[in-house]
């Protein structure tokens, strides 16, 4: 079945619609499932009807082979497995002969929620779980139909399993075999989806497709690429955001053997210094050879500890309301039954374990790229835009990344800006743009600090009666086409989910805002606002519990409000699956509880803590997770083990970005340090609520839950409450 | 620029490249292997960790001019091993991998240890394993693999 | 000083030395060197000792050191065992080659590897031990590797970890590491001043 585009039907049925316009007036348009503003409710809301041609999905190839384009990045995630999963299903195809693959920009592979070619927001799954079923079932609608005119018999005469179609009389056929009469066949407009029991894959623990090339050096990553006279290229980017090249000294760079050109460039903000070579090391050398003089007039210097003051004496000023509560409440509590809170949230790197890189090739009448983005949509756009291109005009290739976490999903689409630029110099000749482990941890982009000031009033029965919150942070969307359905009312809600929509019943919640301007690039980090607002609100709760002599489960138990069930059920289950540890640890070791939804997804997470070399040492967490239908248990296991491992990030003695006169003070992973095996759990178990309600995302909820239960175990441990993170030696 | 003869992967490889030029370059665009990773280029990661004479070597810091004749084994070439093969299959049973991009890094270094240590311990692996970054943080299922890893080269009567 | 008198303070020294028991019994080469002179010298040995480049492998731990402000070794190094060369999947020689690397700034030398905890110079909280402490511990034959006075000039004037502390290499941002507070010469020089005057060690803890 050859890949053909169809015109597509588009409803447009009352969702949000904004135009994301680049300067020559094309338009894309983003369509916001309204979900996004507020809390998820499984399966509730329908995708505007599209047309999905099956050919565009499914590639039948003779020798059996089934290759399924893939409508996002695959980026550790599990989507290149588990998107297949539900369309071969579906398709009853033989899943040893499956292939995923990542598919290029086109129109017919945007995320049907968000309208854009995208991963993020833990949506692969929930987004295109209707879509990939349909296209599945679709296609084995049209292999029978293709059979059943090969045997003149009916399509209530044949089944189908593991690529063949069985006929009356003992007939059948492979799918291969009937692939190219099925394609001509027209594409059904309805069809029936399997239900649960009839699922062969779907639900069950499915290895990954991509662990053997991962694990014998076969499986090319972006910065793998390598093209005939393909040229790579890096950048000296300014040493404080938005400076400009004043003058370059460059003679001994140019004489680095292998070197093609050194020029300043244009970037996002200000400029730098390009430098091209045959080779990545000869491109190194020439750069950390430049003789650079910056022009910093009129920039912003950040400083880190002038941001703290600054945002600390903002934290004590009205902001902008998010939940108008009643303040007067406060008043109602005396002052021995309030507790005031202030807690620090520093910059985060993203710092995927592959460097940042793009490749693209400029031939005058249109351009190919090869990227591992989380963006295709967007990215292809702002290449189209630098190369005086139609989108249409530019060849995007998926390629796999080494991570993302957020990372690859950038608005202004700085990196692939710089790389069309270069391109655009090398005419004819594909160029490779490569950041490195110093570009990546000093070029901003960074998960916003913030600052939280909380005053909570305790009422007589132990529970919050008042709760005064404010929250400082930039906001991340602003000035990015997504603060249209993002920021209501001056209120960037990735700054408050998680606090503005707790679950929790607190009386009198007010919930205000400060997003002040800083000269810092800000940018999502795997769970957005929930990295820091479920640690306050976890820490919190878990404080309040304490004081009431209330065991953690059941305080926050009480105190969810009853519609909250993808909390309540992973709480309960949590105390199932911990009923044998939790109470009975060794001297030295302690408890953390914690609980919080995100992306659709409940999560409640026990970890067993000790304190060893003034660090804590997790030597187990348990996770209880309700995500729906989860469609491959195997891949949600993994996302929970290792999202917990992420999470930890912010627990990292060393695990800040900070700034110093306007300069980042970290260089690579020895300043900026990720957690490492020790700093991990030593083992994770996951269980998972069973449930057939629509899937809800994995990427990003596990992060959350992790670092308020640690710290939550540690207060136990020591008495002290740890409000300012990076967590320091013990 | 220099000729340099290498041993790698038991095939005898010849480069003429700027003597400084770290292994893990020469590897991945002189001889075209891209199977050993750049993750930080100040061995702070491990995703560049090949063998060379036999020791667990972080190849993006080693310039070429200093391996001289030991013999170098990449990931590409672990598997033609035993203890190599045991834990890639391992690394697969288990389902460890998530965006992959450490493990080649991770496996070069989970060999070196089963090779020198055929129980390893928890601390074993937390020492052993403990300079190499993984972003995704699959480490639990990393220690589950070295574990099964040892337990199946046992079974093979290693 | 008159030589009776100056032979008076060697053999007392030596006395001293023979009843301590631990104490390295120095051949004396010259007589003129007095104790007040061999602890001169001892504290200019002392400072090198405890200088980053020297003292950065000479942890009470179970990781080295690096860099002039001895933090932490980066990648969670540890001693692995009393070889002090590492783990299997991580050894010192995982990075450290035979001679510096200076086009990706990692310091190099033969047998590199941490000085065994009998060498210790820092406590376990990484703070540089006394000079007093050191003192005793270098020249403690059960610790030193029966190293006696001559031995340890000998280790201090030719031995390859040794001589590399002044031939350090450079940082991966291309600057040169710091040399110890004076030069290799003058350290052998100072080094050979105490051994003549017996190795003496300052008093105190």
């Amino acid at each position: 079945m050859s890949i053909a585009t169809n015109s597509h039907v588009l409803h447009r049925r009352g969702f949000l619609r904004v135009s994301f316009a680049a300067a020559s007036g094309l338009l894309v348009s983003l369509y916001l499932d309204p979900r996004f503003a507020g809390a998820q409710e499984g399966g509730g809301q329908q995708p505007p009807a599209k047309v999905y041609p099956p050919d565009a999905f499914v590639n039948i190839r003779p020798d059996g082979k089934i290759v399924i384009q893939v409508n996002r990045l695959e980026f550790g995630q599990g989507v290149q497995t588990a998107l297949p999963m539900l369309l071969a299903d579906e398709m009853d195809a033989d899943w040893k002969n499956v292939i995923g693959h990542l598919a290029p920009a086109a129109d017919v592979y945007k995320d049907p929620m968000f309208g854009i070619q995208m991963v993020g927001g833990s949506g692969s799954i929930a987004h295109s779980f209707q879509q990939y079923r349909e296209v599945g079932a679709k296609t084995r609608a049209m292999l029978i139909a293709a059979a059943t005119d090969r045997w003149n018999t009916t399509a209530d005469q044949c089944r189908t399993e593991a690529s063949v179609v069985h006929g009356p009389g003992g007939r059948s056929a492979t799918y291969a075999e009937l692939a190219a009469d099925a394609a001509r066949k027209p594409v059904p407009t309805t069809v029936r989806l399997k239900n649960s029991s009839e699922m062969k894959l779907v639900g069950k623990k499915v290895k990954r497709l991509d662990s053997r090339a991962k694990c014998d050096g076969t499986l090319k990553f972006g910065l793998d690429l390598d093209l005939p006279g393909m040229k790579v290229a890096v950048i000296a980017h300014p040493p404080v955001f938005g400076a400009r090249v004043k003058r370059i000294g460059d003679n001994e760079a140019r004489s680095v053997e292998g070197v093609r050109d050194v020029f300043e460039i244009q970037l996002v903000k200000g400029s730098g210094v390009a430098v091209v070579a045959d080779k990545f090391w000869p491109a190194k050398q020439a750069r950390d050879r430049l003789k650079i003089e910056w022009d910093m007039t009129g920039v912003e210097a950040a400083d880190s500890t002038e941001l703290w003051t600054r945002y600390k004496q903002l934290s004590l000023t009205p902001g902008t309301v998010a939940v108008n509560g009643d303040l007067k409440a406060m008043d109602q509590v005396v002052a021995r039954n309030r507790i005031v809170a202030e807690y620090e949230f520093p910059f985060l790197a993203h710092a995927p374990m592959e460097p940042l890189n793009t490749t693209i090739r400029f031939d005058g009448d249109r351009a190919e790229v090869w990227a591992g983005s989380q963006f295709q949509t967007v990215d292809q756009m702002a290449i189209a835009e630098v190369l005086g291109l139609k989108p249409e005009q530019v060849t995007f290739h998926t390629e796999m990344a080494g991570g993302g976490f957020g990372r690859r999903a950038v608005a202004d689409s700085h990196v692939q800006r710089e790389a069309a630029t270069i391109a655009k110099r090398f005419r004819g000749t594909p160029v490779k743009l490569v950041w490195t482990r110093e570009d990546d941890v000093q070029g901003g982009y960074y998960r916003p600090m913030h600052f939280h000031r909380v005053e909570v009033g305790i009422g007589p029965d132990g529970f919050p009666a008042a709760w005064r919150h404010v929250i400082v942070g930039q906001s991340i969307t602003a000035d990015t086409p997504f603060a249209a359905f993002v920021v209501k009312n001056g209120v960037d809600q990735t700054m408050t989910e998680g606090t503005a929509d707790s679950h929790y019943n607190i009386r009198n919640l007010h919930v205000s805002v400060h997003h002040p301007k800083v000269n810092v690039p800000v940018l999502w980090w795997r769970s957005v606002g929930h990295t820091h607002t479920a640690f306050v609100m976890e820490t919190l709760i878990d404080e309040l519990a304490l004081r009431a002599k209330m065991d953690p489960i059941a305080y926050r138990r009480k105190l969810l409000k009853p519609e909250a069930k993808k909390l309540l059920g992973p709480l309960a289950l949590l105390e199932t699956a911990t009923a044998a540890w939790r109470n009975r640890l060794p001297k030295g070791h302690a408890l953390g509880i914690s609980c919080h939804e995100s992306f659709g997804t409940g999560v409640a997470c026990a970890v067993d803590v000790s304190i060893e070399n003034k660090r804590p040492r997790i030597h187990r967490a348990t996770l209880a997770v309700d995500c729906g239908l989860a469609v491959n248990p195997l891949s949600v296991e993994s996302q929970f083990q290792a999202g917990v491992g992420f999470g930890l990030s912010q627990l990292m003695a060393k695990g800040a970005i900070t700034l110093k006169g306007g300069r980042v003070e970290q260089r690579n992973f020895d300043g900026f340090v990720p957690p490492y095996i020790i700093d991990a759990p030593m083992a994770v178990d996951v269980h998972i609520v069973p449930s057939g309600e629509a899937p809800t995302g994995c990427g990003e909820p596990p992060v959350p839950v992790i670092s308020p239960a640690v710290v939550n175990a540690l207060a136990r441990l020591t008495g002290k409450r740890y409000r300012t993170l990076p967590l320091a030696n013990i | 620029m220099a000729t340099f003869k290498l041993n790698v992967n038991g095939q005898t490889k010849e480069v003429t490249v700027d003597p400084s030029t770290p292994l893990l370059w020469v590897l991945r665009e002189d001889l075209k292997m891209t199977g050993t990773k750049f993750g930080c280029g100040i061995s702070a990661c491990g995703a560049c960790t090949v063998h060379v004479g036999g020791i667990a070597t972080r190849s993006c810091i080693v310039p070429i001019s200093h391996i001289g004749d030991r013999p170098i084994v990449t990931i590409e070439g672990i598997g033609q091993d035993l203890v190599g093969r045991a834990v890639q299959d391992s690394w697969v049973e288990t389902d460890v991998v998530q965006c992959g991009y450490c493990q080649s890094g991770q496996i070069m270094a989970a060999v070196a240890l089963l090779k020198h240590t055929k129980q390893p311990t928890d601390k074993n692996i937390d020492e052993s394993m403990g300079g190499n970054v993984c972003r995704c943080a699959t480490y639990p299922r990393i220690r589950e693999a070295i574990k099964n890893a040892a337990a199946e080269l046992r079974k093979g009567g290693a | 000083m008159p030589a009776i008198r100056a032979r008076l303070v060697v053999s007392a020294v030596a006395a001293v030395a023979i009843a301590a028991g631990a104490f390295v019994h120095a051949r004396v080469v010259d007589r003129n060197t007095t104790t007040a002179q061999g602890l001169a010298a001892w504290d200019q040995v002392y400072s090198v000792l405890i200088s980053p480049r020297c003292i950065n492998c000479h942890t009470a731990t179970d990781y080295p050191q690096q860099g002039d402000d001895r933090h932490r070794h980066v990648a969670n190094v540890v001693r692995g065992g009393p070889e002090g060369k590492g783990v299997p999947g991580l050894n010192c020689a995982s990075c450290h080659q035979e001679t510096n690397a200076d086009s990706t700034g990692v310091p190099g030398g033969h047998n590199w590897h941490l000085a065994p905890l009998e060498m210790r110079w820092q406590d376990t909280n990484d703070r540089p031990l006394s000079s007093a402490a050191v003192c005793r511990q270098i020249t403690d034959r059960s610790r030193n590797h029966n190293l006696d006075g001559p031995g340890l000039l000998k280790h201090h004037e030719e031995e390859a970890l040794v001589k590399w502390a002044w031939n350090p290499g450079r940082r991966p941002d291309g600057t040169m590491r710091t040399l110890p507070p004076m030069t290799h010469e003058q350290f052998v020089a100072a080094t050979r001043r105490w051994v003549e005057a017996g190795t003496p060690c300052p008093a105190g803890r």
